[in-house]
């Protein structure tokens, strides 16, 4: 039932950013960016219950901590440059959003260089 | 934490829409452009205060430091 308490919020948010767009332009951003934290902040108990789960299942599985934890890093920051990107967006900064993804992109390609390095060194092994 | 911060900020900035207008109406130019940065700094610190409690949470969530 928390889906329909979170449309509410949404559609109540909107309606309030909508009357503050014309004066205040400023402040309904600053709306807009207060109401995407609430909304996390609701599904943020749920998200620990999912990372946990998934960590048990990696310890069960033998698989190294290391490559579990970098997905989860390459996740939080999909999602956190995702956030700055739309809010630059919805200001109507796209240039600014796009620097953003841009940069995300950059980072999570970083992140992954380990990984890859080390399926293809996997890979040399297997090869004849 | 929650939705009443959301009204909180929304009933700010309305409460600065009118009094601007207020203020612009009877001639105070100035004062208008006093109440609308004061108006804005106060959501600034509420809004900085709610992203400093994301940021924190995402770090732990997704382990990123």
């Amino acid at each position: 039932m928390q889906i329909i308490q979170i449309i509410g919020i949404g559609f109540v948010a909107t309606v309030l950013i909508i009357i503050l767009k014309k004066q205040r332009p400023e402040i309904a951003v600053q709306a807009s960016i207060v109401t995407g934290v609430v909304i996390f902040m609701l599904l943020a108990s749920k998200l620990v219950a999912v990372v946990d789960v998934l960590g048990s299942y990696v310890q069960k599985a033998e698989i190294k901590p290391v490559y579990f934890a970098t997905v989860l890093k390459i996740t939080g920051i999909a999602y956190i440059a995702e956030f700055g990107a739309e809010i630059c967006n919805d200001a109507g900064e796209s240039a600014i959003a796009s620097k953003i993804e841009l940069a995300g992109k950059v980072i999570i390609t970083v992140l992954a260089v380990p990984i890859i390095t080390s399926m293809l060194d996997l890979i040399m092994e297997i090869m004849p | 934490m929650g939705v009443d911060l959301i009204f909180r900020i929304a009933a700010i900035g309305i409460l600065v829409a009118v009094l601007n207008q207020l203020l612009i109406r009877s001639g105070r130019e100035e004062q208008a452009m006093m109440t609308t940065l004061a108006g804005l700094i106060v959501v600034l610190m509420i809004v900085v205060k709610e992203i400093a409690v994301l940021f924190d949470t995402v770090k732990t969530i997704f382990k990123l430091d």
